[in-house]
């Protein structure tokens, strides 16, 4: 590194012939990263968190760098393996601030760890610019701290979604009015289920299964069993990655067949839809992107291109553009100024692989927020103000 | 009779966790935390064979199991007899082990995430339903079923009948005594590690017709072993499998009759309970 900022220095030195001048204006940029690469989140940061960052910096430095005033700067990326413990985040975010002199520190991945090192963040005056956080306590946490930023969505905005469609099918005689709802019991489900509750009722829906099962439960064919004899017309599970394809499985498998199949996190990753191929079809799950716009398009060619293999059809593109933020933030500023660069995305608006973005109120509110499997691609079928979402369709049974 | 079923089916699936490292444990006297591990390799190797060369888990097995004997007779002759030779009490060889092997974890799972990524992996193998009894069950966990149930009597036959196995159990019982009759005491402690290793990756392979895994998932796996093992009776390979049945019977009796959030508080309370009554397991000897 010593030898490529030598190398960088000398070039420019050479190109303005003023060697030796105490201008050595062209410097790397050093951007920190803080997420897991071993422990229980692992799994989801490797495909959502790490291939989007190696993308992006691939991306900015082989255009040069970002632009500065000072000049092009290419991204020097500091990796750090937070181990899933937040613990661990906050002490390399302090690392980074600290030994790495790290000019801005990427947003860890998941809600837990974001929330975490919150305080740290907000010490250093790193902006945070979140997109992996669901959380409805947006407005406290953006008013305690004044560098975070939400884009994912809020949890309500996911149960609401989820009662919407359900409501819609029901209106259109598609459905019946009995749900069973089942949550792994985490705070990621429960907070979940806790939202739906209330608004599943108020929509005039009768609840007739309702459980948790613990994170990491090895066998759910009681959890299906039990669904299946409350004799549901909707079958809603608030679930995690490996629990997200133990239910279907076993759902596949019981014959559980109902008209709408919701499965949360996971259900939009590519993995999933190569496991269960054609019994994909019609399973509705948290997330959804727009597949079909030009940025898009691009976007999923150039992660295909970068890191080997397609992004997921949710998180991967609010990923990029939450990168896409702050390379566009820290060229308008022109600067390494982190304040100058925070107060610069609370007062402009975004151009990003998922559209405009706006962060004013440091919270993005247009998000995908139901998509559903249909021809093999995860598309999105709702949305809080996002175009282009498909018409949802009835799951075929099993 | 499908509660029971079910449970049955569960109780396979966990014996094929723990048998090896009660292989390990109980005869090596290794408490080998990297167990998990063992089989999250093991069941990278069937994923990939699979949606390599659409190669069946139980053909995967041919190959894997010997390949974990192998590689866990390495680990054992060149990593854990120095810790054994040196050690004073059995006390002081597990405390090592404990260290070492939480160690080796660590380098699996690097390994692991370097070769195929930290990404979750599933396939869909016989995952069809098999209809008994009027209820619907899945194909895959039936056929890893009976591949647990024929190893168990696999293991059993050959632990109680052959002249090897009768070795092992010596050892077990004994270490000091075994080699006072003759019995080359390193390497029967080697073998079982080894065998212990290729009964856990044979086992990873089963159990990835139908769980979703990824590289640092192991430790889960490693800590159900450990609770199975201890419930047994540590030495006794017919406590694991009758504590790996207890097991799954009772998670799926609480799941099914109570209520599915309070399976793992039963699995738990089922610890406890042996810990308080029975310290030395279901089968174990009292420490004479």
């Amino acid at each position: 590194m010593q030898r490529r900022l030598f190398m960088s220095v000398a070039a420019v030195a050479v190109a303005t012939g003023t060697i030796g001048m105490s201008q050595a204006n062209a410097k790397d940029i050093v951007i920190g990263a803080v997420a897991p690469k071993t422990g229980p989140l692992a799994a989801g940061a490797a495909i959502t968190h790490w291939p989007n960052i190696k993308l992006w910096v691939e991306t900015v430095n082989a255009r040069g760098g970002l632009k500065l005033k000072s000049g092009m700067a290419k991204i020097k990326l500091i990796e750090y393996d937070d181990r899933t413990n937040p613990g661990e985040t906050i002490k390399a975010v302090q690392r980074l601030a600290t030994q790495d002199k790290a000019n801005f520190v990427l947003a860890p991945y998941s809600t837990g760890l974001n929330l975490a090192a919150a305080p740290i963040f907000a010490r250093y005056g790193y902006p945070q610019i979140t997109s992996t956080s669901i959380t409805d306590k947006v407005g406290p946490l953006t008013k305690r701290y004044s560098g975070i930023f939400f884009t994912l969505g809020t949890t309500t905005g996911f149960a609401g979604a989820v009662a919407d469609i359900l409501k819609k099918l029901r209106d259109d005689g598609k459905i019946g009015k009995r749900i069973a709802m089942v949550n792994v019991a985490d705070a990621f489900g429960i907070e979940l289920a806790n939202a739906a509750r209330p608004i599943f009722k108020k929509a005039g829906f009768e609840i007739v299964y309702d459980k948790s099962y613990p994170l990491g439960t090895q066998d759910l064919s009681p959890v299906i069993k039990g669904a299946k004899a409350a004799n549901p017309d909707a079958f809603v599970a608030w679930s995690y990655p490996p629990d997200t394809f133990g239910l279907t499985a076993q759902a596949k498998i019981q014959g559980l067949n109902v008209k709408a199949f919701y499965t949360a996190v996971a259900t939009a990753f590519p993995v999933f839809g190569a496991k269960f191929g054609k019994a994909a079809e019609g399973i509705l799950g948290a997330g959804g992107i727009n597949p079909d716009t030009p940025e898009m398009k691009a976007y999923i060619a150039a992660h295909k291109k970068v890191t080997g293999k397609a992004p997921d059809y949710w998180a991967s593109a609010v990923m990029y553009a939450s990168l896409q933020v702050l390379e566009q933030a820290i060229e308008a500023v022109g600067s390494t100024d982190r304040k100058a660069v925070t107060d610069y995305i609370k007062n402009n608006t975004f151009d990003t692989v998922i559209g405009k973005m706006d962060l004013r109120t440091q919270n993005n509110d247009k998000f995908w927020t139901v998509g559903q499997w249909q021809n093999g691609v995860f598309y999105g079928v709702a949305s809080t103000g996002r175009d282009g979402a498909k018409p949802i369709q009835l799951k075929p049974d099993w | 009779m499908d509660l029971i079923i079910v449970g049955l089916l569960l109780g396979g699936t966990y014996a094929l966790m723990a048998l090896g490292l009660q292989l390990q444990y109980g005869v090596a006297r290794i408490m080998n935390l990297a167990n998990g591990e063992v089989l999250v390799a093991g069941a990278f190797g069937a994923f990939w064979f699979y949606t390599g060369a659409k190669l069946s888990p139980f053909v995967t097995v041919l190959v894997v199991a010997p390949a974990a004997f192998v590689v866990n007779w390495a680990i054992y002759r060149y990593l854990l007899q120095p810790l054994v030779r040196r050690a004073k009490s059995r006390g002081h060889l597990e405390v090592d082990s404990i260290l070492a092997t939480f160690g080796l974890a660590f380098v699996f799972v690097g390994i692991m995430l370097a070769v195929f990524g930290g990404e979750y992996f599933s396939y869909s193998y016989l995952e069809t339903a098999f209809v008994l009894l009027g209820e619907r069950y899945a194909l895959n966990r039936i056929a890893a079923f009976a591949a647990s149930i024929l190893l168990c009597g696999a293991l059993a036959f050959w632990l109680n009948s052959t002249r090897a196995g009768l070795t092992l159990r010596a050892v077990a019982v004994n270490p000091a005594s075994a080699g006072l009759v003759g019995i080359n005491v390193p390497r029967v402690s080697a073998q079982a590690f080894a065998i212990g290793g290729a009964v856990t990756a044979a086992g990873g392979a089963m159990l990835s017709m139908f769980l979703t895994f990824d590289a640092s998932i192991g430790v889960i796996f490693t800590l159900k072993a450990l609770i199975i093992v201890i419930l047994g009776g540590v030495g006794d390979i017919r406590g694991t499998i009758v504590a790996a049945f207890i097991l799954g019977l009772a998670e799926t009796a609480v799941a099914t009759l109570l209520d599915p959030g309070l399976t793992l508080a039963a699995a738990y309370l089922l610890f406890i309970a042996i810990l308080l009554f029975r310290p030395q397991g279901l089968f174990g000897r009292r420490p004479s």
